[in-house]
């Protein structure tokens, strides 16, 4: 039995203790927003946030996790109530097949979470590790930058209708 | 997605729901013909055409009832054939449907490739999808629209034309109304299309043309289930397979007994040289794979032609050659321009590695896939496992983008096999990512030559080409294109590929140049065996072909003393494809006689894909770092024409990922091995794109061309775009590099020689 918060949840899980989180997040809480990749670390699709950092699921195993703040793309937001960084890759348009997008949320979750007004240069070099094979770069640098407004707005108490719905 | 159910596989019993007026969904006549026969030479890459006068699909698709469905409620259904791969497909059929049907796009449902449902329309392939499907949809839905409003015209008792079609009902000059759902009948719209539709003109357009948010992306970016990965099936279990080492091995024996005592694991399956496992749980099929992998022993041989010297290796293949086209005429050249390029292997590199669903019930083996063509892995899946093609159903569901003939249809037949090991539980089967890059059919390896005639004015008189290359196309359709099949004890041998030249092109594609040469000789000489396992991957031969026409048209615009995009406008005739030259030079601020900043370089390309498909024009600023070789892209234009446009954000994200991906293939990207294994596995042993290579933005502009036809623009800008950068480092370091990819250490060594 390992115990695990996940987007502020508590759960029991039944698991070997070497079990990646990835496997965990997707086959016992159903939580599919991170996704396999590459099992090694090298693409960051599984990326998720553990205590504010982006960390890659898919070689963390579950039993360093204890009583850390483990939060997914479910955590940001739903499909009827989406947050900032989710509204803002739906503004831009920003995915092709979408497969890599909510490690590249999670990842950028983290940066911006620290620092909402990160400039474009410390944007790129924070993305790097992930890698995205449809070529929507731009595109995803766009959305992150639009996210940072959106929750510095939603920061700032702005009332303007973007910031309530980013909020 | 909690739950899947497999519903009735027999096409003729499927019922719509309820309420439908439509109650059965009537089989292409002729495609029902050739099922009945059962011809098993029937080749299902070419789609029978029933009706050869009907736009687009219908050709092979013909009843209206194929495409749209009016239930009694008035709710509309599409019906498409063509795979959602990331390139927005859903989307965009379904605003040519609202558009033609006058319904709202939101209210629109749609059904995607499933061979119990979904028409025929072979592989999603080749820039496709909007030309075939989207025409075929836009011409049944105007049809069924005009035969609603026929049905009105009686019942109001007034003339048609004074009645138009609006929000899902047709209304009549004096507010009479009746809605879609109270004039569609049973027999209404099955019925077989017409030659010519009333299509809706370009300038009353209210949902085409416009942007369009992806249906797809809010569930996509909140964690829905959206993936075939991501069904989860009651009683689901996990499967993953122990590949060979090599291409050539073979199983010579495994004692299995360690793993299938592991606690949580449920079978493993050995049939020849196909090996795998079942497990309730993923972490331990992946567990009880590692632990099986070192106890199988295996025969290898060495069957790879490794890296020394591979294109003279390619060039000495077995081949034949066919003729693109020969239009040789006595000229007079005062120069002659030769030059040589080689490609290596490459991948398609898919984020997630590929995956699928099988389950056996009564019989019946159902296998959700991300293929790009369910019937073609109908036919070949059920050949696999020697079962007749009506118990096996195959349905799309989206994966991770595949670019191209990736394992997709592999690992829907690890699926399917692996199912037949478990009847009654849903199998869900990933390939790790060392199997993805080691056993995905890759891009074949090619040698380009080119010699270029030119007279006093340094404009060419002639232009002789020859192409080495591999077939790009080894789908499944015959059992011995799937992975799987070929290991499995009495296993099929994959069909040997033939030459074939077509108007689309395969190796040859865009091999023969839309500028306006006098005289002319292009040569495919097609290599009959193929070392390494080799498909489609997007664009097939038109990448190479046109990096390699590009970059020998700067080199010539040079000699010339010429601007490159004056050059090229010289020889292009095409009013279409000098509007994109000039719209990306003018968009990028292109000036002749411009010089770049040091260590920085200009450079543009064009092409129309297959020279009948979309037009693309980019240009690129790009800046090099001699020291290191290494390429930053700082800023890129671009300007398309794709006909009629459906969605120009659509097209906009296409063109601006075609650019980055081949800018990948170009810059970093070539398969390795030794004469026995696959040694790029990964993605440090096989690099791509990264953020930092590339500009915050990439400036697309799309060319309105209203009332013309839909035009594929999936892949025009791949060909443009690596031959725009390869030009810029060019221009950059002063030197051509020949042999892809532009690596850092190939950049370094040209700039130093400088």
């Amino acid at each position: 039995m390992v115990a695990l918060t996940v987007n502020g949840q508590s759960h029991q899980i039944e698991a070997d203790p070497d079990t990646p989180l990835l496997y965990v997040l997707r086959d016992e809480l159903h939580l599919h927003g991170a996704k396999y990749g590459c099992g090694l670390g090298q693409c960051g699709s599984c990326t998720v946030m553990v205590d504010g950092q982006a960390v890659f699921s898919c070689v963390t195993p579950v039993l360093l996790l204890e009583g850390r703040e483990i939060t997914t793309v479910e955590g940001l937001g739903t499909i009827e109530s989406p947050g900032p960084m989710q509204q803002a890759f739906i503004e831009e348009q920003a995915a092709q097949c979408g497969y890599c997008i909510p490690g590249m949320m999670m990842r950028a979750q983290a940066l911006l979470q620290r620092n909402p007004g990160a400039s474009d240069e410390e944007i790129v070099a924070h993305m790097e590790p992930n890698l995205c094979r449809c070529g929507t770069h731009m595109r995803i640098l766009a959305a992150i930058k639009r996210a940072g407004g959106l929750m510095q707005m939603a920061a700032g108490g702005s009332t303007t209708d973007t910031a309530k719905r980013a909020g | 997605m909690k739950h899947v159910s497999v519903p009735d596989v027999s096409r003729r019993s499927v019922l719509f729901g309820t309420g439908s007026l439509v109650l059965a969904f009537s089989l292409r006549p002729a495609f029902a013909q050739t099922t009945v026969q059962g011809s098993e030479a029937q080749n299902f890459q070419q789609v029978e055409q029933a009706a050869p006068d009907l736009p687009g699909s219908l050709k092979t698709n013909p009843q209206l009832d194929s495409w749209i469905r009016i239930d009694a409620d008035g709710s509309a259904t599409v019906f498409t054939g063509k795979s959602e791969l990331g390139q927005g497909i859903k989307t965009a059929v379904l605003q040519i449907a609202a558009e033609e049907l006058k319904v709202p796009f939101a209210s629109l449902k749609l059904i995607g490739p499933d061979t119990s449902l979904s028409p025929n329309e072979g592989y999603t392939a080749g820039s496709h999808s909007v030309q075939d499907s989207g025409t075929a949809i836009r011409h049944a839905a105007a049809q069924v629209r005009e035969i609603l409003i026929a049905q009105a015209a009686g019942r109001f008792n007034v003339a048609a034309d004074s009645l138009k079609a609006e929000g899902g009902a047709v209304i009549a000059p004096d507010g009479r109304r009746a809605t879609y759902g109270e004039l569609v009948s049973a027999e209404l719209i099955q019925v077989q299309a017409q030659p010519t539709s009333k299509l809706t003109p370009t300038e009353a357009f209210t949902v085409m043309g416009k942007p369009q948010k992806r249906i797809d992306i809010p569930g996509k970016v909140t964690g829905a289930p959206a993936y075939v990965q991501d069904m989860r099936p009651d009683g689901m279990v996990h499967g993953r397979v122990v590949r060979p080492p090599s291409p050539g091995a073979r199983l010579r024996g495994v004692d299995a007994s360690s793993v299938e005592g592991m606690p949580g694991v449920l079978k493993v399956v050995q049939d020849g040289s196909f090996l795998g496992v079942l497990a309730e749980k993923e972490w331990v099929a992946i567990k009880a794979m590692r632990t099986l992998s070192p106890l199988a022993q295996w025969d290898e041989s060495p069957t790879l032609p490794g890296m020394d010297d591979l294109p003279r290796k390619l060039m000495a293949l077995p081949q034949e050659d066919g003729i693109v086209t020969d239009d040789r005429k006595v000229v007079s050249a005062t120069a002659t321009h030769e030059a040589t390029f080689t490609k290596p292997y490459q991948m398609h590199g898919s984020i997630g590695p590929s995956c699928a669903l099988a389950v056996l019930n009564d019989g019946v083996t159902t296998v959700w896939t991300h293929t790009q063509g369910v019937y073609p892995d109908q036919k070949a899946i059920s050949q696999m496992l020697r079962m007749p093609i009506e118990q096996v159903r195959v349905i799309h569901a989206e994966g991770s983008g595949c670019y191209g003939h990736n394992a997709a249809d592999d690992a829907a037949a690890d699926a399917a096999l692996l199912a037949q090991a478990l009847p009654g539980r849903p199998v869900r089967l990933q390939w790790m990512r060392e199997q993805e890059h080691a056993w995905e059919p890759y891009s074949p390896g090619m040698v380009t030559k080119v010699r270029a005639s030119t007279d006093a004015n340094g404009n060419v008189v002639d232009w002789t080409y020859e192409v080495w290359s591999n077939s790009h196309n080894s789908r499944p359709g015959p059992a011995g294109n799937l992975l799987p099949a070929r290991h499995i004890a009495n296993g099929f041998q994959p069909e040997p590929a033939k030459l074939q030249i077509t108007p689309e092109g395969n190796g040859d594609r865009n091999s023969n140049p839309l500028y306006a040469f006098p005289s002319r000789h292009v040569v495919w000489h097609f290599l009959k065996e193929a070392p390494l396992r080799v498909s489609a991957l997007r664009g097939l031969g038109a990448y190479m072909n046109v990096f390699t026409i590009e970059n020998t048209m700067d080199d010539l615009a040079a000699a010339a003393k010429a601007d490159p995009v004056e050059y090229r406008l010289r020889h292009l005739q095409d009013e279409r494809a000098r509007d994109v030259v000039t719209k990306a030079a003018e968009m990028f601020g292109w000036k002749a006689g411009q010089t770049a900043p040091q260590n920085h370089g200009y450079g543009f390309a064009f092409a129309r894909y297959k020279n009948l498909a979309a037009y693309c024009a980019v240009a690129m600023e790009v800046k090099v770092e001699p020291e290191t070789g290494r390429v930053r892209i700082l800023r890129v234009s671009s300007a398309a024409d794709a006909g009629e446009i459906v969605n120009p954000d659509g097209i906009a994200n296409q063109v601006q990922g075609g650019i980055v991906q081949s800018a990948s293939w170009t810059l970093y990207e070539g398969v390795t091995f030794n004469d026995t294994r696959i040694t790029s596995v990964d993605w440090s042993t096989y690099p791509i794109m990264r953020f930092d290579a590339l500009p915050p933005k990439i400036d697309v502009e799309v060319i309105p061309r209203p009332g013309t036809p839909f035009l594929g623009a999936g892949e025009c800008s791949q060909g443009p775009g690596g031959s725009a950068l390869a030009n810029a480092i060019t221009n950059a370091i002063g030197r051509r590099i020949f042999d892809l990819p532009l690596s850092r250490e190939k950049i370094r060594q040209a700039a130093g020689q400088v």
